[in-house]
């Protein structure tokens, strides 16, 4: 099996930040075919194509342009998220540095069909070179009037600027980063409302992936039901994919929704190093579900990752072998999350802390019964009442880890009374 | 309407309800912790989540609208134990020695682990212990009890717009703290303890000196008296477990008596000089060209405000003393001469409903000697309560006393100093006979009365129709001092009062306060104004009788020297204070 070159079709074979180079391969063509369509029907070919966010929760994205389309309060803003802080995330970075002006094609479609007249792409601290081609292509854009006022002569007027944090992984869930925009301090809002209702400088906002734009012009360009054919029928089109770990290969990968996780790791990772065995894979990054090897067949799918709860879409695949101390991973997880926690809420704020006592106790093999009670009790405590996506998902690790690897935890408990 | 079910009883409540909301409106119980009347919902605590049918995850009552056919179930076991985790996890990282802390017994804490019946810590403690604040002259900050819930921030920032604490760092390690961690004082607190009021924990509490009076009282060298403010008579009786708005100011008069007091006096014998002298201040300031519109300057949270954030205005501010000190400086002097004592050998303490009178009777300008504080200590309603709890006494059932003379005899004008608009309508019924020369037909000015932010009355004066306003809560002075500073306000008499509802909303009234409750207060003080025989203050003989006695008369050279202050722009202690210096735990 092949890539799918679809969003990456352009990766390597163009300066990023030509205007000409990313035009003479079919670039602003959507732009171009966009302006001169009904607002309305831009929407509707993104709800046929049934373009779902690339960050991870999945959320359909017309329901979002309708949200901000229906709002009559102006200004209203775009935001592009760009702070992939997802540990086993690069896809977002890659995006960036290697065919930046088809996030800026999307969220110029994605403003004209919603009315939106600013915009800002909110790049992660780190991703300093991500930062200079972004700076770079809209630098170009604007040269070329894809950008700024009047675009291609219609009345429309769209810019976009660049923001962004200090590095704080919170960032990236939605309000965190639009309070970050605003410059206080990354810590989310209570819901509701919701961005499109009152985001950003309290206008609405809507908020989206990087890889959810740039799917944009791909789905006006081609139509919406033409890009559905690609997938499964609850995953619509491509999906970047980041693996990661002990496989040969790693890197990011585009291919059709419905490929099983196992072929992505046989055929594009080339197996694991060392011919050793697999124990376990991560799924979407540090706040994905831990499965085992039996499970790779699953196929990569919205649908079929539902049943983890947490943002297993965000695409990256953690490969680890069997060298690996499930109970060192989990520690090492909670420990980032416990660390980048904004304190707001309660079970995220103090609750890391006493998982990560638990979970030491398991490493150390001091756990008792009473312990894998606590923990379990905790976990979903966290999960289910957490204020934002960060205590929601964070201990998904856990929960998924307590399914799979139940006989992993028995073993470390002392004197296991009852099993 | 939208129709729902709460734990299977249906119910129909309005559109935008929230679930909690809902729940209160028909008896249900939802227990909540960082939730607050007034104050802006942040569901940071996540103690009050209820489950929805249909819906995976918990979701907070206090911040989810209802919605039409919802199911909502309050008590399932999924809940409580969500619940019963959350508290578990707070107490994880709260210093909970409950019976070494003043919060016992009224803590929401302490009340919310007994609700869910939590009989032991599942969860070890995570609490690294942290310096205490105490570098001020009215507030403890503890930051090992501070269980973040933002109440306090909340009350800062939106009620007073002072914007004192704030949240710093994140995760664990996430505080609730003056900027960079310093002091309170290094930060522009104007100390009016709103944030204690409001803290459910004993995180911030005001300053605890009921051990000073305690030790004055049993010095036999010592001659102790104290004065009532106002809204402490409308207010003292709920600290002890009387009914909301209860009159109790003869029973105070026992209590404090029983106590040790070897004087108890009324502040509202100042309160009514304060009048005198504001008054003609005012008609001075009008007839003169002096500088207006003239503000009062009895609440020292206000003083400071202006002095740190309006420096602009303290021109405006009238120059008298605060009734609290202008009672301490006659107690020092007339008092003490008329006993034939020295004034040394005085101790003179008051009970106020406000943190920030502690910090105004150390300020320096408020020692007639220069040395001594005229005012040696604050109690506030709490510690006042506190006291008498611990001597024993059955407030409840006491018998009414009068307050001893020569600071007894008061009027209805000096009560109603404890509400907002007090001072302007005690001030406009002297200020409107002594101008107009004719006695005032209705001696209830109602538009300056209530609770509404800012109240604007016209009154006739001398043939000029005169514009005053009333505003109370910082907030509101900010807007005020705005006005003033852009050249636009209409007015020519502003009172302003910091804290919400005035005086009987104060920093050191009983916890729980909320607008029900400062309703209650008002019109128990609008009652005590109302039955009292004289309601005007220049027509008190004791007022009378001490300008012939001492005094000589209204902004004369004893007044000036006495009953009158002058303010200074409060600079930012830019000093590097090291953090070892603060008491540590």
């Amino acid at each position: 099996m092949t890539e799918m070159k679809v969003i990456s079709k352009r990766f390597g074979k163009i300066n990023p930040v030509s205007v000409e180079e990313y035009s003479s391969m079919g670039g602003f063509a959507g732009l171009k075919k966009a302006l001169y369509m009904e607002r309305i029907s831009i929407i509707e070919e993104v709800e046929k194509s049934y373009l779902r966010g690339r960050g991870g929760a999945g959320f359909p994205t017309h329901i979002k342009m309708m949200g901000l389309a229906k709002e009559t309060n102006t200004p209203k803003y775009i935001i592009c998220n760009a702070d992939e802080g997802e540990p086993g995330n690069f896809k977002d970075r890659n995006i960036m540095e290697k065919d930046p002006l088809a996030i800026i094609e999307g969220m110029t479609i994605t403003a004209f069909a919603t009315g939106a007249t600013e915009g800002y792409i909110y790049i992660r601290g780190e991703y300093q070179a991500a930062m200079r081609t972004m700076f770079e292509a809209l630098e170009n854009a604007r040269k070329a009037n894809y950008l700024g006022q009047n675009i291609f002569k219609t009345n429309f007027n769209f810019d976009i600027r660049i923001r962004s944090g200090a590095g704080s992984y919170v960032c990236g869930e939605e309000f965190a980063l639009i309070e970050s925009i605003e410059g206080r301090p990354g810590r989310t809002r209570v819901k509701p409302p919701f961005p499109t209702q009152k985001g950003v400088f309290n206008q609405p906002t809507m908020i989206s992936n990087v890889e959810t734009y740039a799917n944009i012009p791909v789905i006006i360009t081609m139509g919406g039901s033409e890009f559905r054919k690609v997938g499964t029928p609850s995953s619509a089109g491509t999906k970047l994919i980041c693996l990661s770990g002990n496989t040969n290969n790693k890197g990011v990968f585009e291919i059709p929704f419905g490929v099983p996780i196992r072929q992505v790791i046989d055929e594009f990772g080339g197996g694991i190093k060392n011919n050793r065995k697999i124990k376990m894979v991560q799924l979407g990054g540090a706040c994905g579900p831990i499965i085992p090897e039996y499970m790779l067949d699953m196929k990569i799918d919205y649908e079929r990752f539902e049943e983890f709860e947490s943002k297993t879409g965000a695409g990256a695949i953690i490969v680890m072998d069997d060298r690996f101390d499930i109970f060192e991973i989990i520690l090492k997880t909670i420990h980032f999350f416990e660390h980048e926690s904004c304190g707001k809420c309660v079970p995220c704020r103090e609750g890391h802390k006493q998982l990560e006592l638990l979970i030491r106790k398991f490493r150390d093999k001091q756990a008792t019964m009473k312990d894998l009670d606590s923990l379990e009790s905790l976990a979903r405590v966290m999960h289910q009442t957490s204020l934002c996506g960060l205590g929601q998902t964070s201990p998904t690790a856990i929960i998924s880890s307590l399914r799979y690897f139940r006989d992993d935890y028995i073993d470390r408990i002392d004197h296991p009374v009852n099993l | 309407m939208v129709n729902l079910k709460i734990n299977n009883t249906p119910m129909s409540v309005k559109e935008g309800t929230t679930i909690l909301n809902a729940a209160k409106q028909y008896n249900i119980k939802i227990p909540t912790l960082c939730n607050y009347p007034e104050l802006h919902i942040n569901s940071e605590c996540r103690v009050c989540v209820v489950e929805i049918e249909g819906r995976k995850g918990l979701v907070t009552s206090c911040s989810t609208q209802v919605q039409e056919g919802m199911h909502i179930i309050t008590n399932s076991p999924r809940v409580i134990n969500a619940r019963k985790t959350i508290t578990e996890l707070i107490l994880s990282n709260h210093d909970a020695n409950c019976n070494a802390c003043a919060k016992n017994m009224s803590c929401e804490l302490q009340n919310l682990s007994n609700i869910l019946g939590i009989d032991q810590a599942r969860f070890p403690s995570v609490l690294k212990l942290q310096p205490i604040d105490d570098n001020n002259p009215s507030l403890v900050r503890n930051p090992n009890r501070c269980i973040k819930c933002g109440r306090c921030i909340d009350v800062c920032k939106s009620v007073q717009s002072v914007n004192v604490l704030e949240i710093m760092g994140r995760g664990q390690s996430m505080q609730i703290t003056p900027a960079f961690g310093r002091y309170l004082s290094d930060d522009f607190c104007t100390f009016c303890g709103q944030c204690s009021s409001v803290c459910p924990v004993g995180a911030i509490l005001e300053k605890d000196e009921t051990d000073k009076v305690w030790k004055a009282m049993h010095d036999e060298s010592k001659r102790v008296m104290i004065q009532v403010a106002p809204a402490v008579r409308v207010s003292l009786g709920e600290e002890l477990g009387m009914a909301q708005g209860s009159i109790v100011t003869g029973k105070i008069v026992h209590a404090l008596k029983l106590l040790g007091f070897d004087d108890v006096f009324d502040t509202d014998f100042t309160a009514d000089l304060t009048i005198i002298e504001e008054g003609n201040e005012l008609i001075h300031r009008v007839t003169n060209g002096g500088v207006l519109p003239m503000m009062t300057s009895c609440c020292p949270g206000w003083v400071s405000f202006a002095e740190t954030y309006y420096p602009e205005v303290l021109p405006n501010i009238s120059s008298c003393k605060s009734p609290q000190q202008m009672f301490g400086a006659l107690a020092k002097t007339y008092y003490a001469e008329k006993l034939g004592i020295n004034p040394n050998d005085l101790y003179v303490v008051s009970v106020m409903p406000c943190t920030a009178k502690k910090y105004e009777a150390q300020r320096p300008e408020m020692r007639v000697d220069g040395k001594n504080q005229d005012v040696d200590v604050v109690l506030t309603v709490r510690e006042l309560g506190k006291m008498i709890k611990q001597m024993g006494i059955n407030f409840d059932s006491l018998e009414d006393m009068p307050f001893d003379n020569p600071f007894g005899i008061t009027t209805g004008a000096a009560a109603i100093f404890g509400a907002t608009g007090g001072v302007m309508e005690a001030a406009l019924r002297t200020v409107y006979e002594v101008v107009n020369k004719k006695p005032l037909e209705n001696i209830n000015l109602t538009d300056v009365r209530g609770l509404e932010g800012i109240k604007e009355a016209t009154v006739n004066l001398g043939g000029t129709d005169v514009k005053v306003a009333v505003a109370h809560t910082l907030a509101n002075a900010r807007i005020i001092c705005e006005q003033i500073k852009a050249g636009t306000s209409p007015y020519a008499f502003i009172e302003i009062m910091t804290c919400p509802g005035g005086c009987i909303g104060g920093g050191g009234q009983p916890y729980g306060t909320t607008t029900a409750v400062r309703q209650k207060r008002l019109e128990a003080l609008y009652t005590v104004d109302g039955v009292m025989k004289i309601r005007k203050s220049h027509e008190n003989p004791s007022i009378v009788k001490i300008y012939e006695d001492y005094l000589v008369k209204p902004l004369g050279e004893k007044s000036h020297h006495l009953l009158h202050t002058h303010y200074h722009k409060r600079h930012h202690d830019k000093s590097p204070k090291e953090k070892n210096v603060m008491a540590t735990y």
